[in-house]
């Protein structure tokens, strides 16, 4: 049975959460300004609390089961985090209190700017973009008013590698950029004979995710970093993969010019359903002056009695304002959190166990399944969704049938250079126990695509719902509830 | 802490790959950048983590010790109980974008709920699933409008009483295009509530008019006027919204915007020092395909049985990739949940009377401060919502000082973004403010005058 919406479960003159009568005078409302309908909902407190917990029972989540979706880093959320973010020391501060009222703030966002740099080896950070794609934007605005300073106008092309997140080339065309794709070699690295024959004086950047989207490490980066660099161009660092990294390498330290953070994925903020993010950007000492305004600094050394004094400090160059405010602070605290417990040996435990896991998966899959780039991998893998010799099954049966399994499907068709890719990041934070269970699914998946494939192309079967007309979707628009002229029915009051 | 692996299973694991030691896996990685030894704070155990955050929170002063009338974009309103209770079920928030539908009904449900009520709030005909903030969704808005007519119309029109770090992220956003006029909101336009120099301004050349509802002095304009000549032109016009407004005001749907976009946040959503937040966006049904960021729509499932998906999906960055309507891929989920259940638990009525509380209180302060001595409300700042700006004798700085020292955040000064109002103040009144609180700002204040 579906779920009613909150329209459909309105009664009209029933209330929810109400507040007190005025204690002052009444004042005449404006004139002309005045609304006549206004159609929301009316429910109980209990109602709207049932609905909304109902729903949330037709969700898959990382607290329900093991969800490798790669490129995603769907690790466990912390519940401190939760907790320490709701402190009303944090949550109930205004954005635009005082800066001398509000120096814990300050200090954690001066501290967790401190932390990135050294995780990744840079000399500053903006916590200011509100996910990475918007990190994205301010790499890219930062790659613009560079060489813009410089008179370099004629660097208009951005190079990006076959492999890429869809956000990379939509973030370089939204500054005008022409977007150049960049192949990969034989081993999935970026072809290096390629990328030279387009470095040229046309060549503004090149963005690059290293690991890459096979979840394979560029062996190659620094010839890579060298060869952007001679030409002229700025290389950005697509971070979303920094999950494998951590403790290990930083990519600050091989030239990368600039990079963004997913504190949502390698950070452990949660996906929230697809949201917030937090994609704060860090950059080498040549772009420091480029960040957006304002970043958190020490505006007042503190001596032996007194603790610095933290404030606002506008980069001169800074190519603006990109979000209002402070950036998502409440991830801010999380992330913070989140590496405070960890320090340096745990940070280097999540890499470790997180590549651990990856290649764990993919020993025990890569005989089953086409491993088209058959290395050791780094935080994920992509195996190919298809056989040969079972020609009608696809990736998508593959991952709606391990819905049946109670698993949320790898990542499918993505990246675009591996057919029917499917793409599996396990994380750090499972155990050898859930990897074996999710081996065995993906086993006998194989097998029921040979002997029983209906099993597949009828799959899911027991989810809330079950394969989706995605055509109907977009054929037929309904974008919002129907709600009639004379909704809600009954008597008015 | 977080990892279980105990080190029986990486001998096993590691076996099975065929490796002796973790460190084999990470050989391609070039050798002398291997393992660099960060100089971070020695690690905390939960207990110490928790004492470390409650230390820290501890230094700052709040709006639960402090009384606010601190507005500008961020509104302290009562965010009733159930909702966050709702928002930390793991369900919700530990799952990822709904790209599997089967396995992902309550977060399209629930998207799909969010967009009926900003589209039933607003008055327009679709919302998408949200933006960062009220800021990048004004950005949004002018990048939607700018490709509308193919890049052809080169001018954008935002007013000065359009909220300064709304105009600063349009600026930001669209900084590469030289050819792009971002105009109206500088001095000699001003702010005057007839618009008239602004509204002459308006052309053929005019991609986009940004005008705010309430203002960003909390001012209720008629922009019938301005709607109208723009359509003439054939402009399109967004409107920027307080949500909280709404609750009382005409939408803007109503009076004609193409665009309805605003902050969120006042719908349930912490003040959490700025975020994160919601950007809402909604278009009349002719943009409905130029609009960036997520859709959920109605369909059916094997069985026939009603079931919601992304849909339109083809405008997004992963299909499009540099063809896209925006690079946007999150969209604020948990904060869109948020304002779902807090517009449902409020319902009509609980909305309105919020919208009502508001008006009433912000009315009697507006009324109390201006009958002060050194305090001054001219005409030119009414009629106002929640929000209103007074006129000080003293400089401002000094005010809001003197008050912080009594436990009062006193507003927001507005000459740090408008130099021709270095002397006035932007009081905020929410339901939150008793009466009495209202009395103890002017006693102070009446304190500082003769002081």
């Amino acid at each position: 049975m579906a779920e009613p919406t909150i329209f459909d479960l309105s009664v009209t003159g029933r209330k929810g959460v109400t507040f007190p009568k005025a204690d002052v005078p009444e004042t005449a409302l404006p004139k002309g300004f005045v609304r006549g309908k206004l159609q929301l909902p009316e429910m109980s407190e209990m109602e709207v609390v049932r609905h909304f917990t109902s729903i949330s029972q037709k969700n898959y989540a990382i607290d329900l089961g093991f969800y490798p979706l790669g490129s995603c880093t769907m690790k466990y959320n912390p519940k401190i985090n939760e907790a320490v973010s709701r402190l009303p020391g944090f949550a109930a501060t205004h954005p635009r209190q005082p800066e001398n009222s509000v120096q814990g703030n300050l200090y954690l966002m001066y501290s967790l700017q401190e932390m990135l740099k050294e995780i990744a080896g840079f000399a500053a950070v903006t916590l200011q973009p509100a996910a990475g794609a918007h990190g994205e934007l301010v790499g890219t605005l930062i790659i613009h008013k560079y060489h813009k300073d410089r008179g370099d106008h004629q660097r208009t092309r951005i190079l990006i590698p076959d492999s890429a997140h869809g956000t990379n080339p939509a973030s370089s065309a939204m500054l005008g950029f022409e977007v150049v794709p960049l192949p990969s070699d034989a081993r999935g690295n970026v072809d290096l004979e390629a990328l030279k024959s387009l470095c040229d004086e046309r060549l503004a950047g090149l963005m690059f995710t290293n690991p890459n989207t096979l979840g394979l490490f560029d062996e190659n980066v620094c010839e890579v970093v060298r060869i952007v660099h001679e030409a002229g161009g700025l290389v950005y660092g697509d971070g979303a993969n920094m999950n494998a990294l951590l403790g290990v390498f930083r990519p600050g330290d091989v030239g990368i010019d600039i990079l963004h953070f997913n504190l949502h994925k390698t950070f452990s903020t949660p996906h929230g359903g697809g949201g917030p993010g937090s994609g704060p950007v860090a950059v080498a000492n040549h772009l420091v002056d480029y960040l957006p305004d304002p970043l958190v600094g020490i505006v007042e050394e503190g001596d032996e009695e007194n603790a610095p004094l933290y404030g606002f400090i506008h980069p001169v160059k800074s190519i603006g304002r990109i979000k209002s405010f402070n950036g998502h602070f409440g991830m801010h605290i999380r992330a913070f959190t989140y590496i405070s417990m960890l320090g340096k040996e745990g940070l280097r435990d999540v890499a470790e166990k997180a590549v651990l896991n990856a290649n764990y998966l993919q020993q025990k899959l890569k005989g089953t399944y086409t491993l088209p780039y058959d290395r050791p991998c780094m935080h994920e893998f992509v195996l190919e969704g298809m056989w040969k010799d079972v020609p009608g099954i696809h990736a998508l049966d593959i991952a709606k049938r391990l819905m049946d399994y109670d698993f949320h499907p790898p990542t499918n068709y993505f990246p675009l250079i591996v057919h029917e890719a499917l793409m599996i990041e396990p994380t750090e934070t499972e155990a050898k126990e859930t990897l074996d269970r999710f081996v065995e699914a993906m086993l006998k998946i194989a097998e029921e695509a040979r002997t029983n494939p209906e099993l597949l192309h009828d799959a899911p079967h027991h989810t809330p719902v079950r394969r989706c007309d995605e055509l109907k979707a977009a054929k037929d628009l309904v974008l919002c509830c129907y709600v009639s002229e004379n909704w809600p029915p009954g008597p008015q009051e | 802490m977080f990892t279980p692996h105990t080190k029986h299973d990486v001998e096993v694991m590691l076996g099975s790959i065929g490796v002796g030691k973790i460190e084999d896996l990470f050989k391609e990685i070039p050798a002398q950048f291997r393992y660099p030894d960060l100089n971070l704070p020695p690690r905390l155990t939960e207990m110490e983590a928790a004492a470390e955050l409650e230390s820290i929170a501890s230094a700052n002063a709040t709006t639960k010790d402090l009384l606010s009338f601190l507005g500008a974009g961020a509104y302290d309103h009562y965010i009733p109980a159930a909702i966050d209770n709702l928002l930390q079920r793991g369900e919700f928030y530990t799952a990822y974008t709904p790209y599997q539908p089967e396995i992902s009904q309550g977060t399209l449900q629930a998207i799909f709920e969010f967009q009926s009520l900003i589209c039933k709030l607003t008055g327009m005909d679709v919302s998408n699933a949200s933006h960062y903030d009220g800021a990048t969704a004004a950005a949004e808005a002018v990048i939607l409008a700018y490709g509308h007519f193919r890049n052809k119309r080169k001018k954008i029109l935002v007013s000065r009483a359009v909220n300064p770090q709304y105009r600063q992220v349009i600026r930001t956003y669209m900084q590469a295009d030289t050819s792009l006029q971002i105009v109206g909101d500088d001095p000699e336009t001003g702010i005057a509530p007839e618009m008239d120099k602004f509204i002459a301004q308006i052309d053929h050349d005019t991609a986009l008019v940004v005008v705010q509802y309430p203002d960003f002095f909390g001012r209720i304009i008629d922009y019938t006027q301005l709607i109208e000549t723009a359509h003439q032109l054939g402009a399109l016009v967004a409107v920027a919204v307080n949500p909280t407004a709404l609750g009382l005001l005409t939408p803007p749907g109503e009076i004609g915007a193409d665009i309805a976009f605003g902050e969120g946040q006042p719908l349930g959503i912490p003040l959490s020092y700025g975020g994160p937040y919601l950007g809402f966006f909604a278009v009349k049904d002719a943009l409905l395909r130029k609009l960036a960021g997520r859709l959920v729509g109605e369909t059916v499932d094997a069985d026939g049985k009603l079931a919601y998906v992304l849909t339109l999906t083809a405008r997004e960055q992963h299909i499009r990739r540099e063809k896209a309507s925006s690079n946007i891929c999150s969209n604020q989920g948990l904060m869109t949940l948020a304002a779902t259940i807090y517009m449902s638990l409020l319902g009509k009525h609980g909305l309105q009377q919020v919208a009502n509380l508001c008006y009433q209180k912000a009315h009697f302060a507006a009324d109390q401060l201006s009958g002060m001595d050194g305090f001054t409300l001219v005409d030119e700042w009414t009629p106002f919502f929640h929000e209103f700006v007074v006129k000080c004798d003293e400089p401002v700085d000094q005010v809001l000082e003197h008050l912080l020292q009594h436990n009062i955040l006193g507003g927001y000064n507005l000459g740090q973004d408008y130099p021709e109002l270095k002397d006035h103040l932007l009081l905020a009144v929410t339901e939150k403010i008793k009466r009495e609180d209202i009395e103890y700002l002017c006693a102070v204040l009446q304190e500082e005058n003769h002081g």
